[in-house]
């Protein structure tokens, strides 16, 4: 499976990575050798087992609907780059054209 | 080319979210209070911090089967969450927790009065946070109190082909939700939101480019949102067109859609399993015991007063569409000495279908109960008809003034000195002028036409300005008139 720069930089787009050109170029082959390694993977024969969404032999654990005391305002907003009152407060980033 | 936009070009579907009416959030103990100080109810689960573990709150997986069979879907037997992945400051973890590939219920539907309509999934999921825009500044502030709340999405087939059929369907689905009483299906809270997909067919066979809408704040939202991206999709297609796939805000001041910037709504969302939330079985006898402990929904109901009170079957669903007004009727049939007549309930249902009815929607109430006329004095109202005290004419009056004065219908009554008059000298009187106003009617009546008396009885009405007691009115003229038909 090939990847290019221009699928780097999408990826990166989606997780709000900033890359310049030069990196881009240099995690193209790198994700290429990671993902051909799950090429490996799909050779096994799966067609007989079930998707396996968790490890842990664990199922079914619930919380009752019980209130729980909620933190303070002040230590919930302690570690906030910026904020306003009571509020967290963050660049805007969308809104109709 | 010819016009797009006939019904059958058009496909719609819904999508609806429905906050969950539990005391806790769906994976940690904060409460879900509406109206709390902003960022008072939060906690490093909801909030996304690293190293905490979201735990699911049971409550949330009954009433979401309880929904999921209510809507008549089949309840999957092993339930898996996913982690929705999308950047926006609404969800500080950068992904919502939600389900995928295994959703709570699928399968089900929703009977129309003249459709039904499919259901293809029921799933539950957590809310976002609520952003507020700064006006004039480039940035938003952030309320997480409504992060974790629990959500049931609920999401259509796109069998729906008119914006009234959405609204009907809506309506409809609200109404089935009330009755389940897990959520308070509030619009303006947001407890009950609705995006619209909606595209029309280039080809009759071809499935057009899906627009999607957001931001409706009502149903009726939705229906004019719909009819105007109708028309805009139909303009694009005659001109030689393409619609494009996008999702739109809609403006319900200006009347229209606009298209918001595509870049930050990649819909590329990474569907992966949560690790931190471990499968979950729901055995054939738990769903068993949510279904045996559903209510009566508004088609039983509706069956129900049909069978119990003689109501034609249109009268019968609008009395049960909200269960508000269906308990108002039952209120007052309840009270009622039994057996309750057929006769006697249809009097309840047509007042409560039509004057009642009216009223509320001239208001725009919320509900009956928001009318302030209580079972107590409709059956007050119903009862001075019964006894002959005021007509039913005048009985409208003494409700739109009750209404005004918030008095009760009798006491309306004493104080406006209104009563039937049931005097026969008086009404004697009144039809013996009425004979010889109307002597075409009189001789009518004379030769055999019946319904020749029944223009006099209203001329004899409009006379006393509806004071007169019909059946009397009706007995006198008839003795007067003495024709064959006396």
């Amino acid at each position: 499976m090939e990847i290019s720069p221009k699928e780097v930089e999408y990826l990166a787009q989606l997780c709000r990575l900033e890359l310049t050109p030069e990196e881009l170029k240099l995690f193209a082959p790198q994700i290429k050798e990671i993902l051909s390694y799950v090429e490996i993977l799909k050779s096994a024969p799966t067609h007989n087992t079930p998707p396996t969404t968790h490890v842990l032999s664990l199922a079914n654990v619930y919380r009752e609907d019980q209130i729980r005391p909620s933190l303070d305002t002040e230590k919930a907003l302690a570690n906030a780059p910026a904020r306003e009152g009571p509020f967290f407060k963050v660049p805007k980033v969308i809104d109709a054209s | 080319m010819s016009r797009q936009t006939a019904d059958s070009a058009v496909v719609i579907g819904l999508e609806v979210h429905l906050q969950l009416n539990t005391a806790t959030k769906i994976f940690c103990g904060c409460p879900t209070r509406f109206g709390a100080p902003p960022n008072s109810q939060v906690c490093p689960v909801c909030l996304g911090f690293p190293g905490v573990l979201p735990v699911l709150n049971r409550q949330v997986l009954r009433y979401g089967i309880r929904v999921a069979l209510g809507l008549n879907c089949s309840i999957q037997p092993k339930i898996v969450f996913h982690r929705k992945n999308y950047f926006y400051p609404d969800l500080p973890k950068a992904f919502q927790i939600s389900q995928y590939d295994l959703p709570l219920g699928s399968s089900g539907f929703v009977d129309l009065e003249n459709k039904k309509v499919r259901i293809n999934r029921v799933h539950m999921e957590e809310d976002a946070g609520k952003l507020i825009h700064k006006e004039g500044e480039p940035a938003s502030l952030v309320d997480y109190n409504r992060c974790g709340i629990p959500l049931l999405e609920i999401v259509s087939e796109p069998d729906l082909c008119s914006p009234e059929e959405a609204y009907a369907y809506l309506k409809t689905l609200k109404g089935i939700l009330q009755y389940l009483e897990v959520s308070d299906c509030d619009m303006e809270k947001g407890s009950l939101r609705c995006d619209a997909n909606v595209s029309l067919r280039p080809q009759p066979d071809v499935l057009g480019a899906k627009v999607e809408i957001k931001n409706l704040n009502s149903f009726k939202a939705v229906a004019r949102s719909l009819s105007y991206e109708i028309r805009r999709q139909g303009e694009i297609l005659e001109e030689g067109g393409r619609v494009v796939q996008e999702t739109r805000l809609w403006d319900d001041v200006k009347g229209v859609t606009q298209g918001m910037r595509s870049k930050e709504f990649a819909h590329d969302y990474r569907y992966f399993p949560e690790p931190d939330l471990v499968p979950f079985s729901v055995s054939t006898e738990e769903v068993e015991a949510v279904r045996a402990a559903l209510p009566e929904l508004p088609a039983q109901r509706a069956r129900r007063f049909m069978a119990a009170y003689g109501l034609p079957p249109a009268d019968a669903r609008q009395l049960t569409a909200e269960k508000a007004t269906a308990d108002y009727f039952e209120q007052c049939v309840k009270a009622l000495p039994a057996p309750v007549e057929n006769k006697r309930g249809k009097v309840f249902a047509n007042w409560i279908v039509s004057d009642i009815s009216r009223e509320i929607n001239e208001r725009g109430l919320e509900n009956i109960q928001a009318l302030g006329f209580p079972p107590s004095s409709l059956i007050e109202l119903i009862g001075l008809v019964e006894s002959g005290a005021i007509s039913g004419k005048m009985a409208k009056e003494v409700f739109i003034e009750s209404l005004a004065s918030k008095k009760s219908p009798a006491a309306v009554v004493a104080a406006k000195g209104m009563s039937q008059v049931t005097d026969r000298q008086a009404i004697r009187e009144a039809a013996l002028a009425v004979i010889q106003e109307q002597p075409k009617a009189a001789e009518d009546f004379r030769n055999g036409k019946a319904q020749a008396l029944m223009f006099m009885v209203g001329q004899l009405m409009k006379k006393t300005k509806g004071a007169a007691s019909p059946a009397i009115s009706q007995e006198i003229l008839k003795e007067l008139l003495g024709g064959e038909n006396s």
